[in-house]
């Protein structure tokens, strides 16, 4: 049965002043809350006690390698665009230990960790963020192996999503067709109206537990008017990007064209720092790392981030198999906009514009396609 | 494998071990708890062999697949892990995960000629294949074994691949880069004795393993000859960390070398295969 039929509302106004019964409903059913909130000039992902601790009247200033917190004129919690941080960081932990091993009179045991985490609700996800997280889960969860850390995370998240009002000057969600509207993927959404010194939520279910979690909350019945007026600033956000994209036929012009010129001129600015696969939601290259204790008798393994930028990555006994920042950029940009398709069936890029925003240089990965979409080389299939 | 979790390794024993070459060597193992199914694996799949308190890594499985109660794996000494993995003595614990990978196409090349081509530690992923196919000897034409190695002192397995000749009628070709004047062999690049070969190449698969170099050249070789790229099936080795998908190190092109690989047919990597820094 439908749950408006049963009387259960799907759609809610809720009052600016109300925003903090969502953080108190959200403790009360268990969940630890995260969600952005200003740390060392930035906005950051963070455990949130009370409404007080989101970044209202905020927002940030974004171009290629530029990022500044300004004051807003309004009194808007989520009147800005996405900051360095993602939210794989929770459920893809930048370290975790994967297991232990202890040596025994003979031999050694292995134990594994069994991280029980708290449960967790993110709210503030984007929409660009949401794309970020299903493209997590078809690397994690869906292939012919499943990582248990991932799962253990994954599995009882909850998702509050918020409809872009502001569209950084890296944006272009639009392009990717992942925003700036979430469509799928939540259990509740946010659309923040600022509107005639009326300041209200459009609260939308997703979810039965969305709807439940509706239900719970101080509300007032959503009418055309606050519908139109959530739909406007959707509208306004989408008709503002900062960035755009052309992805016609972007996975095999790419692969057609691993000779490019263009790879040579960029790698004369890339400096391999690594910070756009840092700050990207969907990498998810990671390393492990071995250490011991001093007495040598206890071992653990641990999995960390890692970059196709550095050079360890590619190693074998021949030595770095990219060993050029031509190559190292060429793999990370063919990955995420080529053959990413090939592997998981989408885009490796959401469009949020991180790693435009946090590249030292202020490379623009959309910059970058399109100078290969101008002058293509078509190198064709021979070494 | 560990069903829920392909990250943690299982506690096997060594049985025994070997020195094969001056820097090669072969360890033989059982599951630390016994373990009555063995280690069913199938020709070309590797294993993270784990070493405790050092580190982990790939390495492919070169016993046979039709006698899984025992585990083997033969392995040159050339990093931190094999270093340490080659001083432990049978009884001795180490960690193994696996197998993981595609295998090369044995069932599929019945009714055959095979031709193998390898260099150096290339025979160990390789020598489970012929074990298999010597199993069903009758279902195969010909099968011709082209080895090469540094020096006679590299060669692997020399008085099994001297057993296999007659025993199961394998045409082999043995070649060194360089050796002393006692050496009554062949000298020069493996690459060169492909030519020499007598096969039907419509109905020949070849299985290269070895480095991109040779296998490189060795398809060059067998394009002359009339065997086409998808019927030669070569293995790929790149840095891995999980063997599993999920650590992106392995990446080939859109493939991943730990499940896609190691094995691949050759017309599947064809257009970036040779390419510098992929």
């Amino acid at each position: 049965m439908d749950a408006t039929r049963r009387g259960i509302q799907t759609e809610i106004v809720l009052a600016a002043t109300d925003l903090d019964r969502l953080l108190l409903a959200l403790k009360e059913t268990g969940y630890r809350v995260y969600g952005p909130t200003v740390e060392d000039q930035a906005i950051v992902y963070g455990e949130l006690d009370t409404a007080a601790d989101l970044p209202r009247g905020w927002t940030d200033e974004q171009d290629g390698g530029i990022y500044r917190l300004k004051k807003r004129d309004d009194a808007a919690f989520f009147g800005f665009a996405v900051g360095p941080h993602s939210w794989k960081k929770y459920l893809f932990p930048p370290e975790v230990k994967l297991w232990s091993a202890h040596a025994k009179a003979k031999g050694f045991e292995i134990e594994e960790e069994t991280a029980n985490p708290q449960k967790m609700a993110f709210l503030g996800v984007r929409a660009c963020e949401l794309a970020a997280l299903g493209i997590q889960d078809r690397v994690f969860l869906q292939g012919s192996f499943v990582d248990p850390v991932y799962r253990s995370r994954r599995d009882g998240l909850f998702v509050v999503a918020v409809n872009c009002s502001v569209a950084g000057g890296t944006c272009f969600c639009v392009s990717m067709n992942t925003g700036p509207k979430a469509e799928s993927g939540f259990d509740l959404s946010l659309t923040e109206v600022l509107k005639n010194g009326d300041h209200y939520f459009l609260v939308s279910a997703g979810s039965e537990p969305g709807r439940e979690m509706l239900a719970r909350l101080p509300q007032r019945p959503a009418e055309t008017e606050h519908r139109q007026s959530a739909a406007a600033v959707v509208e306004n956000t989408a008709a503002h990007m900062g960035r755009t994209l052309n992805t016609e036929g972007l996975p095999s012009l790419l692969a057609g064209n691993l000779d490019h010129p263009r790879w040579d001129e960029v790698a004369k600015r890339c400096l391999t720092c690594a910070n756009c696969t840092m700050v990207c939601p969907t990498c998810f290259c990671s390393t492990v790392e071995d250490v011991t204790d001093l007495s040598g008798d206890h071992a653990e393994r641990w999995r960390k981030w890692d970059s196709c930028f550095t050079m360890e990555f590619s190693y074998i006994a021949q030595g770095s198999l990219r060993s050029s920042a031509r190559s190292r950029y060429r793999q990370w940009m063919t990955h995420k906009l080529s053959t990413w398709h090939d592997q998981f069936g989408s885009s490796g890029c959401v469009g949020c514009g991180r790693c435009i925003t946090w590249c030292p240089e202020g490379i623009d990965i959309t910059e970058e396609a399109k100078a290969i979409r101008e002058a293509p080389q078509k190198t064709g299939g021979k070494p | 494998m560990n069903p829920v979790n392909p990250m943690l390794p299982e506690v096997f024993k060594i049985r025994r071990s070997a020195q094969n070459t001056e820097d090669v060597f072969t360890l033989e193992l059982e599951r630390k708890n016994g373990g009555g199914a063995g280690f069913p694996f199938k020709p070309g799949q590797f294993n993270m062999l784990y070493v405790f308190g050092v580190g982990e890594v790939p390495i492919s499985i070169s016993g046979d697949p039709t006698r899984p109660h025992s585990l083997v794996h033969t392995t040159r000494a050339v990093g931190t892990v094999t270093r340490t993995l080659c001083q432990l003595k049978p009884g001795d614990e180490m960690g193994v995960r696996g197998p993981f990978g595609t295998s090369w196409p044995v069932e599929e090349a019945e009714g055959n000629d095979i031709v193998i081509v390898t260099g150096g530690i290339g025979l160990a992923p390789l020598r489970p294949a012929l074990y298999q196919m010597f199993a069903r000897r009758e279902r195969y034409g010909k099968i011709y074994l082209l080895y090469g190695a540094r020096s006679p002192g590299d060669l692997l397995y020399m008085d099994e691949v001297g057993l296999w000749q007659h025993q199961y009628r394998i045409e082999t070709r043995v070649t060194v880069d360089a050796a002393r004047r006692d050496w009554k062999g062949n000298v020069g690049v493996v690459t060169h004795l492909v030519g020499k070969i007598s096969i039907d190449p419509v109905h020949t698969m070849a299985f290269i393993c070895g480095p991109e170099i040779m296998m490189r050249f060795t398809r060059v070789e067998l394009t002359r000859i009339g065997v086409s790229p998808d019927r030669t099936f070569i293995s790929m080795e790149r840095n891995m960390k999980c063997a599993v998908g999920f650590c992106g190190h392995c990446q080939y092109g859109p493939h991943f070398i730990c499940k896609d690989g190691p094995v691949f047919r050759f017309d599947r990597i064809q257009n970036i295969f040779g390419r510098r820094e992929i």
